[in-house]
């Protein structure tokens, strides 16, 4: 089993009050699926999906990767997770807008010490990939938002990660748009990708080969 | 990541908000500067001075009613002191350990005139023939005075080559008649010239026997008449090490001003060590209003680096998040701002030290000084503005790098 929570629940405290994100979920995802996490705002897709990226953790409860109980992770092993393991694409993109195309898909490289001939090397080919082979050198503010998501999911691969975990990733985009960005998910889940999608949206998320349902921090359908 | 890596971030980010970096670096700017444009200009005057001191001859000691030195002058206690006599100048002459005695008094001409030409700013001396070799001048053309000018009372001077060049453009000034205050003297000499000392000429100096100037000028009030007072400048036998020949003297003086043996010395004895004291004095006091002005400037610097530091940290509170999702460590991303504080910081040193040396080199120009920034200064610059920049930076940098990868993704 690649991903597995058991019982995880989440409280936030705004001011004094306890939100309860998430309330006991259990739920296992397998190499190669590609699932979405599906509910209204407030269900805790949101949340669940920063858990399983390893960029928050369970109030209580298990998250294993891989089999391995992540809350015995180091702040530096975690880091190392989400770099080598997880690649995330963000509703608004989340590019660096003074960087170029390249410099961004770069970036998770960097992080993971790859050298600068390899890491020119690789960003070329991924955002060759993405059909944005001729925009290498153009800064991120200079791209459209359907050109800046797919910068985006390029930086996603950038080290061959085990999961894409995307959060809302045509929520910003005209629906023409959205659904070329969706014809890439679902190329990549053809080549075996294991992808996590979180939406709201219906016909988004039944390009998905799995649904689960949220709903007030629970799974409430599979 | 490699710190060469983080290097290279933390230079292209610092890059893009140069008017800002600029205003920030200021306080450091100054501090290093103020730092290597005193050490330099202290290291010419140190030269100077010691080239100076070294002039006046290196054993010599100056018997006056007024001791060298800084702080405080208690003048009605100068006053109250006997003056100097010739007797007392016989009496040192006569001295076992003693080559030679010389005695002089100073004014300051206010006017000397030839022709229709004239000079200020001219410094009188009448003295006893010996002056010439214990003070170090040597004659170029004419003659020095004699003891014959000096018995006889003759109207007669020597004169600096700074006289030569304002009253005598293009005549020969021997047997010249000069008019000082009214009263004529016939040029007798010149001297060879001794230069300028920090832009100032020393050849503006002029002498005519003791026994005349005593005849011909009276006394000035306040500080000119201790100026004008005897002095009595003694050059000890070779081999007499100079703190012998001193005690010798002072036991003579205390003797002919029958002082107890718990009265202070109504006298003052004077030598190049005693220059030497003070001019270390003042540099020590320049050196003091140096270490202020660059701490003070340093820290003023240093929080303006911490400040815009914090303010980057807010600012970049998203692109942290982001950096952190994308495997950014702890140590990364704490490195990265560090960094960052660093060549701020460098860069303001490094102006620091050019404008320093800029000042310096204006100053070499203006004030004919040797000023040379020696290289540990310009070290010892940068080191303080990295210094500042980790103490400073390390604060926002631990602040950014402790940031929670959710929260500051969400941040708005």
């Amino acid at each position: 089993m690649l991903l597995k929570t058991e019982q995880v629940t989440k409280i936030y405290y705004l001011g004094k009050t306890a939100v309860r994100a998430l309330d006991g979920i259990s739920l296992s995802i397998e190499k190669g699926e590609y699932v979405a996490l599906m509910g209204p705002s407030g269900s805790g897709k949101s949340t669940l999906m920063h858990i399983l990226g390893c960029l928050d953790t369970p109030t209580t409860g298990k998250y294993l990767f891989n089999g391995a109980d992540t809350s015995q992770l180091s702040d530096t092993e975690l880091a190392r997770l989400r770099n080598k393991e997880f690649g995330f694409v963000f509703q608004n993109f989340n590019l660096l807008p003074r960087l170029s195309a390249l410099a961004n898909v770069e970036l998770p490289l960097l992080y993971a010490g790859v050298g600068r001939k390899e890491r020119l090397r690789r960003a070329t080919e991924l955002l060759t990939m993405v059909g944005l082979g001729d925009r290498l050198h153009h800064r991120s503010n200079e791209l459209s938002g359907g050109e800046m998501q797919r910068v985006a999911i390029a930086r996603a691969l950038a080290n061959q990660p085990a999961v894409i975990l995307a959060d809302e990733p045509t929520g910003n985009l005209d629906s023409r748009t959205g659904s070329e960005i969706m014809r890439l998910f679902d190329t990549l889940a053809q080549e075996g990708n294991t992808i996590v999608l979180v939406t709201h949206d219906k016909t988004i998320a039944e390009h998905a080969r799995r649904t689960i349902k949220l709903k007030d921090g629970k799974v409430v359908e599979e | 990541m490699s710190l060469w890596e983080l290097g290279k971030l933390a230079l292209t980010t610092f890059r893009t908000n140069r008017l800002r970096s600029f205003l920030t670096t200021l306080g450091i700017i100054i501090g290093v500067m103020t730092v290597i444009a005193i050490v330099s200009l202290i290291q010419g005057m140190n030269y100077e001075v010691e080239r100076q001191i070294s002039s006046l001859g290196s054993n010599v000691i100056y018997l006056q009613k007024i001791n060298w030195g800084m702080g405080r002058i208690d003048w009605d206690e100068i006053n109250r002191r006997p003056d100097l006599t010739l007797d007392d100048a016989s009496a040192i002459a006569r001295l076992p350990i003693v080559e030679r005695v010389a005695a002089l008094r100073n004014r300051t001409v206010n006017r000397l005139n030839y022709r229709n030409r004239k000079v200020t700013g001219i410094e009188m001396a009448g003295i006893t023939p010996a002056y010439a070799a214990t003070a170090n001048y040597t004659i170029e053309t004419g003659r020095f005075i004699n003891s014959d000018d000096s018995m006889r009372k003759r109207p007669v001077c020597v004169i600096g080559g700074y006289i030569v060049d304002n009253l005598f453009p293009e005549e020969d000034p021997l047997g010249k008649r000069l008019n000082i205050e009214g009263k004529t003297f016939t040029i007798i000499g010149t001297l060879v010239r001794k230069g300028s000392f920090l832009g100032q000429t020393q050849d503006n100096v002029l002498f005519i026997p003791l026994s005349t100037f005593e005849k011909s000028f009276k006394p000035q009030g306040g500080f000119g008449a201790i100026a004008h007072s005897l002095a009595i400048v003694i050059e000890p036998k070779k081999g007499v090490p100079i703190e012998q020949a001193i005690d010798r003297i002072r036991e003579l003086m205390r003797r002919r001003h029958s002082l107890g043996y718990d009265k202070p010395d109504d006298f003052g004895i004077n030598t190049q060590e005693t220059l030497r004291e003070i001019y270390k004095n003042i540099t020590r006091v320049a050196f003091i209003v140096m270490i202020a002005v660059a701490a003070i400037s340093l820290l003023v610097g240093g929080i303006g680096i911490m400040n815009i530091m914090l303010v980057a940290v807010a600012e970049r509170t998203r692109e942290i998040g982001l950096r952190k999702a994308l495997g950014a460590t702890t140590r990364d991303i704490l490195y990265q701002f560090l960094l960052e504080s660093v060549f701020l910081a460098l860069a303001g040193g490094a102006v620091g030290i050019l404008l320093g040396i800029g000042i310096a080199k204006i100053v070499e120009l203006t004030a004919h000084l040797r000023a040379a920034a020696p290289l540990w200064t310009i070290l010892l610059g940068f080191g303080f503005a990295a210094l500042v920049g980790i103490f400073f930076g390390i604060y926002p940098a631990s602040r950014a790098a402790r940031l929670d990868p959710i929260q500051a993704l969400r941040y708005e």
